[in-house]
């Protein structure tokens, strides 16, 4: 546990030693206000609350989250860091959850800098909190959700750009999974089991029913076992990756 | 002796390619062995099966008797580990890299600070603990990498090639140090600089294509060069080709090569028969005949000429080069 907490604490210093996290958190504000305002016309509506705010998020994240999920494994396999970190006496499992939960923290950090809208949307109306409090917690599980498949994929190559380009289709894919473009390519073939499970896979369905303040445990264990599955994977990708 | 490392027939496949064939090692404490062998021989991917970064297609690793595969944390906790091209996380401060790898170690409070302050001023660390380690010399990083690997005075240190990329005096404080820690530890370093052998190892291994081709003490290593105990004597060139030739018709002589040297001067250098000693009996020769010689000395054998052969006749087998 003290060793997770070691990683994680190397590793979110990390984000602030180098300009990544600024770009990244002035990016990203920048891109919310853009999406909530202009696209999601949030003065145009007239109603107070954050729905033009969260409704963008799967769309943003799909492409910030594979920037800050490219560089957690790929690097450590090309600078060489991999090899001292897995020769410490910590197990792999700790080394993966410490580098995850540090990019989570750190996306968690960059979301709640969003804080300002929250003001706004108070300070312009009467909307209901609980609402928007559902819709940090399902946006911040669903970053998680994607930072873990990208963490994942990171450890799979050498070459961020790589990461990065893998992670965003994939993320992309999660996204669609609900679409027809997805579905039309399994449902030719797959039988409808396997075209539902697909189908259940959609971020934008479980997350949407959080963002309306409808809190059901099952996208709750969605995301959390999307988590756990793919940080696992991420585990074995290392694994296999080792030496080579 | 207890040997703190014990390395048994350990074999890695990558593929089709055999890295390592049957390596076995054991290393009690106060051992310092040096690991040799030419590029792609497999020296480092022993060391990470040591380590217990990659894990073995067959054989196994103790580490103060815990097995590296079965008991990987209590093996790791026991190893302080250089790995190959002293990697670093670029962004750090040698400070907060230390300071990481004290907290990973467990190492807390007033002894953590000691042992960071003890590690610094013995690495020569103090000037540079503030600048970020992508920015230092090639040589401070590799000196990091040796603070890190040392901090936690681990009874088994593995070095993957410790002083490349120093300077003169930097491999000298980097040798004194590895000698001073010897007694206490079991330590491998990998080099292919023949003279780090003589200057710090208690034994030397020799590995090519995978495979171990010699392991005995340096001493050893340089008796089985075909110069061991010869003798070099450097005359005027005029008297070159008598001095040779009856130096040739000596029995204890096997052959005799000559040099011409700058100033009318020829070395000549006589090899032994069996690799006995042969001075006294050159001496003898000198002062019987009268020959005015400028140098008379015995080669110690030639490292580097014995690791080319023993290397080289396992890469291309038939044609061992004789120098």
């Amino acid at each position: 546990m003290s060793r997770t907490l070691s990683i994680f604490r190397r590793e979110f210093q990390g984000y602030f030693a180098t300009p990544v996290a600024y770009v990244f958190i002035v990016i990203f504000l920048f891109l919310t206000g853009l999406f909530t305002f202009y696209i999601g016309a949030f003065y145009e509506r007239g109603q107070a609350d954050l729905e033009p705010f969260f409704r963008y998020h799967p769309w943003l994240y799909m492409l910030l989250i594979p920037a800050i999920s490219m560089r957690l494994w790929s690097e450590e396999r090309k600078s060489g860091t991999l090899e001292l970190l897995l020769t410490l006496p910590i197990s792999l499992a700790e080394a993966v959850v410490g580098k995850f939960l540090a990019a989570w923290a750190f996306t968690a950090i960059a979301l709640a800098l969003t804080f300002p809208l929250w003001l706004t949307v108070n300070y312009l109306g009467n909307p209901d909190n609980t609402v928007i409090a559902a819709g940090y917690l399902g946006s911040l599980l669903m970053a998680g959700g994607f930072l873990a498949i990208g963490s994942c994929i990171s450890a799979l190559t050498r070459n961020q750009v790589v990461a990065f380009v893998i992670s965003f289709v994939v993320c992309f894919g999660f996204n669609l999974s609900g679409f027809p473009l997805v579905l039309d390519f399994f449902s030719g073939w797959a039988p409808q089991a396997v075209v539902d499970a697909v189908s259940s896979f959609s971020f934008l369905t479980h997350f949407n029913s959080i963002q309306k303040g409808v809190i059901d445990l099952r996208d709750i264990i969605f995301f959390t076992s999307l988590i756990a599955v793919w940080l696992y994977a991420n585990m074995l990708a290392i694994e296999s990756g080792k030496g080579h | 002796m207890e040997n703190l490392i014990e390395v048994r027939d350990l074999h890695k496949r990558f593929g089709s390619l055999t890295a390592v064939d049957g390596v076995s090692l054991s290393i009690p404490r106060g051992e310092v062995l040096g690991f040799l062998g030419p590029n792609g021989a497999g020296k480092s991917t022993t060391m990470k099966m040591i380590t217990g970064f990659i894990a073995p297609t067959s054989g196994s690793v103790a580490i103060c008797g815990h097995d590296v595969g079965s008991d990987a944390l209590a093996a790791k906790r026991k190893i302080g580990y250089l790995p190959e091209g002293a990697p670093a996380w670029g962004e750090m401060t040698p400070a907060s890299f230390l300071d990481f790898i004290a907290d990973i170690r467990g190492l807390s409070g007033a002894h953590k600070a000691n042992r960071i302050k003890e590690v610094v001023a013995k690495i020569n660390l103090g000037g540079v603990l503030s600048q970020s380690i992508e920015t230092l010399s090639k040589g401070f990083k590799r000196r990091v990498g040796l603070a890190q690997a040392i901090l936690h005075d681990p009874e088994v240190l593995i070095l993957d090639e410790p002083t490349d990329g120093l300077d003169p005096n930097q491999k000298h404080e980097v040798r004194a140090l590895i000698k001073e820690m010897a007694p206490n530890k079991a330590i491998i370093i990998s080099t292919h600089i023949l003279e780090e052998v003589d200057a710090v190892c208690t034994r030397a291994a020799i590995i090519a294509r995978g495979r171990l081709l010699f392991s005995g003490t340096p001493h050893e290593l340089q008796a089985k060069s075909a110069k061991h105990n010869a003798v070099t004597l450097t005359v005027a060139s005029t008297h070159a080709a008598e001095i040779g030739s009856r130096l040739g018709e000596l029995p204890e002589v096997l052959r005799v090569e000559s040099h011409a040297q700058a100033e009318g001067r020829t070395r000549i250098t006589a090899l032994s028969r069996n690799g006995g000693v042969i001075f006294d009996v050159i001496q003898t020769a000198v002062q019987q005949h009268g020959w005015p010689v400028a140098e008379l000395f015995v080669e110690p054998g030639h490292l580097d000429e014995v690791f080319r052969t023993i290397t080289m006749g396992a890469q291309t087998p038939g044609e061992v080069p004789h120098s």
